[in-house]
């Protein structure tokens, strides 16, 4: 039984409450892969998407598993709302509650926004980004594709290299990824590995070699071009040649690991074509995956249990 | 007007007295003063606190806080005296603003306030603000207050021309390159929010600027709200060399870690940022060392809607004048860690003494600025209660210890609790 209002992110959330979401999750892929998609669980609900930042991908897969799920769907981009009016971010969630939704999803460069929304509105709250805080349902869907190519998430090493610094996603499976007895190690220039990961699980390492070693999946982080400010590193080059992960690295990982990458990727710089492209990647996998991890979710929150 | 029975804090510790006063000053203290006269029995009678960092909000920002408001809540939170900081709007850069807080102090007539001058010209950092023209109309000090002067040149001789009219510059500590609009602390509880720090080096940089150059100058100099361990630790060594320097610190740097924000509650949101235990506990030594000398309450007060909104959107600051002695009491004397004599002293005589105001002690011929307190009066915080306009305080809730009861000055009852 799925018991939160909200999901703001999983720092805190059990591993049952995950493996409730990832297993609805895998279900509804396999459905999605022989193309049913049409389901009417959802039907007589409306889901709002509002987003504060930019995203194709998140806003699209969140859109499509409301639709699939026969949701009623609006997207606001902040952009063009009333937010450049100045509304405040309590304010438009009272609006967006006065009429009725059920469910808000919303994106926001902010930390703690989706909390501060959830505990105004009524209407359930799913965080699809929250500045450099979690992005929890990106984490589930990695989490998801994982499980469903390596069989379970409990002891499988997971190496994460990239800009952990300014990533929510890094977190988030750091999150989930220890809470399913996974080990998560992390790699990238000092400028870009905040303080405190230790303490949250992390195995922080000291090269590359170290990070990827017997790995059964790596996953690159995109280097947040907009987030660089004050010279973190001195250029793409230089960060691809020293911190980026290639195919000479991928030989320390465990035979045939899988390639993981949230995406938009700087092709050739947190990983290089060759593996973006490879036999193990599953970057395109994982959207598929963040398609039916989303459709398990607005399930759950909206209805607490679910059969399928 | 005669006050009996009362536990009074004088010179040497308790003493059960009478007391008279008369003309705004205390004129006699004995054990037994013939006549009517206010019965205090059972609580302690403390010299009136005294708090050098508070922000009136007035001119400019009425809807945070008024000159009005903010006297009630001193009253009400035990202070006789406040210095109230120069980022208003205008801001305080000229003798006509001072006078104006004077005035409108004069007329709500509750505690003495004594202005704080910007350093620079609109706080912009660029040109030297009226000094002179300041002092005339009242003016007791000059900071930067939420900034510091960036210009280490600027800063030199701000200092220099200051101390020709005797006034000292109270010094906000920032590295604004480094801090780099950050929000809370850098450190596990930035990194599990996701929410941007500043290092304690950010604050440590310009300490140890603002020392040098005291040093070098041969000048005193106040530091203002330190938060670090490492702060602490390089003001400490600068009194031992025998630099000119004093330093203040707020109840909730001793109360409060960074642990706080991880709930996104932006009432913890305040500039030092909270952090973490170490420093916590090394700005306890530091009171108890005298390393700090005095407790402030930097009280800020915001309106709801500055502070209901994103974390890394919310104004810096806490309410703190009705908390700031129940917290200290609570956390400092409950504790053990220091006597009330000598918390008092952070409160009352150690300020006044670093702005050269008069009172602070309890003594015939001293002005008749007074609290009676209940030492020992439990009581929870209650935000919504305040009379300060700004509610915004991440005490709510707390149980502390200390009830002001009484606030008398120049021998006037201006708060008397209902």
């Amino acid at each position: 039984m799925f018991k939160s209002k909200d999901l703001l992110g999983l720092y805190g959330v059990s591993a049952e409450e995950i493996d409730e979401i990832l297993s609805l999750g895998l279900k509804l892929k396999e459905r999605l892969k022989r193309n049913e998609k049409s389901f009417d669980a959802l039907s007589g609900k409306s889901v709002v998407t509002l987003f504060y930042e930019n995203s194709t991908r998140t806003r699209c897969s969140f859109e499509l598993a409301a639709k699939f799920l026969g949701g009623k769907v609006i997207n606001i981009a902040a952009a063009t709302s009333s937010v450049q009016k100045g509304e405040t971010l309590v304010d438009t969630g009272k609006t967006l509650d006065a009429m009725k939704n059920d469910v808000i999803v919303i994106r926001h460069p902010m930390g703690g926004a989706p909390k501060l929304l959830g505990e105004t509105v009524k209407a359930h709250v799913i965080n699809a980004g929250d500045g450099m805080n979690e992005h929890p349902t990106q984490a589930l869907l990695d989490m998801l594709t994982l499980r469903e190519h390596l069989g379970g998430l409990r002891g499988l090493k997971v190496a994460i290299l990239g800009d952990i610094r300014h990533s929510r996603v890094a977190k988030s499976n750091l999150f989930g990824l220890t809470a399913m007895g996974a080990e998560v190690r992390m790699y990238a220039p000092k400028t870009l590995i905040p303080a405190g990961l230790e303490r949250m699980g992390a195995k922080i390492c000291s090269s590359r070699e170290e990070a990827v070693s017997g790995a059964d999946a790596v996953m690159g982080l995109r280097i947040q071009l907009e987030r660089q400010r004050g010279g973190n590193f001195p250029s793409l080059g230089e960060y691809a040649k020293y911190f980026g992960v290639n195919e000479e690295i991928m030989k320390y990982a465990k035979k045939g690991a899988l390639v993981l990458h949230p995406g938009p990727v700087n092709r050739g710089v947190e990983l290089t074509c060759g593996l973006i492209d490879g036999d193990t990647s599953r970057i395109e996998d994982q959207v598929l995956s963040g398609v039916a991890v989303r459709m398990a979710l607005l399930l759950l929150l909206t209805q607490g249990r679910v059969k399928l | 007007m005669i006050f009996k029975n009362a536990e009074l804090l004088l010179e040497g510790g308790f003493r059960r007295a009478d007391f008279r006063t008369e003309n705004g000053k205390i004129v006699e203290i004995k054990e037994k003063i013939e006549g009517e006269g206010k019965d205090l029995r059972g609580l302690a009678v403390l010299p009136g606190l005294v708090d050098i960092h508070v922000h009136l909000r007035e001119p400019g920002f009425e809807k945070k806080e008024d000159i009005a408001s903010g006297c009630r809540a001193a009253v009400k939170g035990g202070f006789t005296q406040i210095c109230c900081m120069p980022n208003t709007k205008p801001v305080t850069d000229n003798k006509v603003t001072v006078t104006y807080i004077k005035a409108r102090a004069r007329e709500v007539n509750l505690c003495k306030v004594h202005p704080v001058g910007a350093i620079t010209e609109g706080q912009k950092g660029e040109t030297l603000a009226a000094i002179g023209g300041m002092k005339a109309a009242g003016a007791v000090a000059l900071s930067e207050d939420g900034k510091t002067v960036k210009d280490t040149k600027l800063m030199a001789n701000a200092m220099l021309y200051a101390s020709d009219f005797g006034l000292k510059c109270l010094c906000h500590c920032e590295d604004e390159y480094l801090a780099d609009g950050a929000s809370v602390n850098e450190g596990y509880s930035s990194t599990l929010t996701g929410l941007k720090g500043s290092l304690r080096a950010a604050e440590d940089i310009i300490i140890a600027r603002e020392l040098c150059l005291a040093e070098s100058l041969n000048l005193p100099v106040h530091i203002c709200h330190v938060s670090t361990y490492s702060g602490v630790q390089l003001i400490r060594e600068a009194k031992a060399r025998g630099v000119k320097v004093t330093a203040e610190t707020c109840p909730h740097y001793f109360t409060l870690t960074d642990e706080a924000i991880c709930s996104f509650n932006t009432y913890t949101k305040v500039n030092p940022p909270l952090r973490e235990e170490r420093d916590r506990l090394a700005v306890i030594e530091g009171l108890k060392d005298g390393t700090l000398d005095c407790i402030v309450t930097d009280h800020a007060p915001h309106h709801k809607d500055d502070k209901n909104v994103e974390y890394p959107l919310a104004a810096f600051g806490i309410s703190g004048l009705e908390t700031s002695f129940a917290l200290s009491y609570t956390a400092l004397v409950k504790s053990g860690e220091m006597t009330a004599e000598e918390l008092v002293k952070k409160m009352s005589a150690n300020p006044a003494a670093i702005l050269n105001l008069e009172g602070g002690a309890l003594k015939e011929g001293a002005p008749a600025d007074f609290i009676a307190v209940d030492l020992n009066e439990e009581w929870t915080i209650e935000p919504e209660a305040f009379v300060s306009k700004g509610k915004n305080s991440p005490f709510g809730g707390k149980k502390v210890f200390g009830k002001i009861k009484c606030t008398a000055v120049d021998g006037e009852i201006k708060y008397e609790e209902k």
